[in-house]
């Protein structure tokens, strides 16, 4: 799930160490040199304090905020909000699930789907809690 | 400085037509602006103020004033999404306060249904978009990410899909009325709950229409105002916010009219149980259950047993809402529904709106809107304005 490719996502000068280690299955966040805080989405300046960020492997772990299922579509798609462990929450898709077994709540893992041009695109997989 | 009691809105026109196959998206405009100024009693050559946001094509503005061939001193483009037309009346009584025009024209047209783009599919990827390359693959559309809003308020609060639907159940009992509405048949609960869903909760019937059209208001000094033959609208006070992924500290129950809405009051000097009618922004039933708790008609989590059993109907509930139809069943021209809100309101501090949905006494009502998507990036803007 889905069976269609991802689309791609724009390439970007910002975005573009995320994509390279995300081809090795590393998970990367950004935090602020300045105030300490993880963000998302990545960005050069701390939308929090305007200080410079750095970029940081994550855990890869979050537990779902809130998810939806695009019924139209066969099979149906989902997108969600997920929190991470280091405390953002992202914007991402849920795979390799059952989407009527999903809850907020629910613990998941990041997993690297390819975009119709190979690009990995950092989705969520349901995980086992503990 | 304050824009209270600075300007009035003098002309309101809603297009009649919901589907244009045969009309440019230009010439909705410019029907909408004549429509307008005759209402008011104005013509062309009096405007000297225009607003417009995306739905304008071309160059926005410099298209639009040189279509309709305008002599302007005044132009503003702020585009909040379909909120805009709703900050542009805020917008214009600050222009006139300060004299940059005299008469302001505001106008929005659009044909999601002509040009086969409805607003539910997914938007296209804007290369330089800063969230594209973080959120593009996921197809975020317009539905789901207000469905992300509602099945995360349904978690926090025990808010129910029976809740959401009143919502369209009341819209459903005030578009009967109106001949031009897209959906005029009276909805149940069951019929909403029981259409297809789209996005986990929402069902279609949580949606608004999709329609080709336009609207347009002229905004002018209440000097002006006086020599007019319409009853005179009093703009009484504005706000406007915004909200977005807050860095990562995201959080779908709250929409930016917890901004506009206390700031438009303070300035009105009035407060939400005041209120006589309001036009709340209907992309979604979810959309007018959250603006209702983040203006204050009731606490944060209580908007579903607020809008429950008719509490939004006219002469039954006791805030009687979008008495058009509004976009859940009347009109949402150009995917973009803010300039409706401001219409009715205006119908009713009239006295002109349906005699059978017309809120006795109107003195005080209140528009507002929140544009883009709720779910990732949004702009509101609320208005208060009252009767002369």
């Amino acid at each position: 799930m889905p069976d269609r490719p991802w689309p791609n996502p724009p390439p970007s000068p910002e975005s573009a160490p995320f994509v390279e280690a995300a081809r090795q299955g590393r998970f990367l966040i950004r935090r602020c040199t300045a105030c300490g805080r993880a963000h998302w989405y990545p960005r050069a300046l701390c939308p929090f304090c305007f200080g410079e960020t750095a970029w940081e492997e994550a855990s890869g772990a979050g537990t779902i905020y809130s998810y939806t299922v695009l019924r139209r579509e066969t099979p149906p798609r989902t997108i969600a909000y997920v929190t991470l462990a280091e405390g953002p929450t992202v914007m991402t898709s849920l795979v390799a699930c059952d989407p009527d077994a999903l809850a907020i709540g629910q613990p998941v893992q990041v997993v690297f789907e390819a975009s119709e041009d190979g690009t990995p695109v950092a989705c969520f997989r349901p995980r086992p809690a503990g | 400085m304050t824009i209270k009691d600075r300007a009035c809105i003098v002309g309101a026109y809603e297009h009649p037509t919901r589907r244009a196959p045969d009309r440019s998206v230009a010439q909705l405009h410019a029907e909408s602006a004549a429509g307008a100024l005759a209402d008011a009693g104005l013509t062309k050559a009096d405007v000297d103020g225009y607003f417009c946001a995306g739905d304008a094509p071309g160059l926005g503005p410099l298209a639009m004033a040189d279509y309709m061939n305008l002599r302007l001193r005044h132009l503003d483009s702020t585009d909040l999404g379909g909120a805009s037309y709703i900050a542009h009346v805020a917008h214009a009584a600050a222009a006139i306060a300060l004299g940059r025009c005299t008469v302001a024209l505001i106008t929005l047209a659009g044909r999601p249904r002509s040009e086969g783009h409805s607003g539910t599919a997914a938007r296209p990827v804007i290369g330089n978009a800063p969230d594209s390359p973080w959120e593009a693959p996921f197809g975020p559309t317009t539905v789901n990410l207000y469905a992300l809003c509602a099945k995360r308020h349904m978690h926090a609060f025990g808010t129910t899909s029976e809740q959401l639907a009143w919502i369209k159940v009341a819209a459903s009992h005030h578009a009967r009325h109106n001949p031009d509405a897209m959906l005029r048949d009276v909805v149940t609960v069951a019929d909403v709950v029981g259409s297809p869903m789209l996005a986990d909760p929402l069902h279609r019937l949580d949606c608004c229409v999709v329609s080709d059209g336009g609207g347009a208001l002229v905004v002018t000094r209440p000097e002006i105002a006086r020599d007019l033959k319409r009853p005179r609208v009093r703009v009484l006070g504005a706000g406007e916010g915004h909200k977005g992924q807050d860095g990562g500290a995201v959080d779908l129950t709250v929409s930016a009219a917890r901004w506009s809405g206390p700031a438009a009051f303070a300035e009105a000097g009035v407060a939400p149980a005041d209120i006589k009618y309001a036009s709340v922004y209907d992309s979604f039933t979810i959309t007018v259950l959250m603006q209702l708790e983040d203006l204050g008609f009731c606490e944060k989590g209580a908007g579903g047993r607020f809008v429950a059993d008719g509490n939004l109907i006219a002469g039954h509930g006791r805030l009687p809402f979008n008495t058009d139809g509004g976009g859940l069943c009347n009109n949402h021209p150009a995917n973009r529904g803010g300039i409706t809100k401001v219409i009715e309101a205006v119908r009713q501090l009239r006295g002109e709106a349906h005699p059978a949905v017309q809120v006795p006494n109107c003195d005080l009502a209140l528009a507002t809107g929140i544009g883009g998507l709720l779910g990732s990036r949004h702009g509101a803007a609320t208005l208060v304005l009252g009767r002369e």
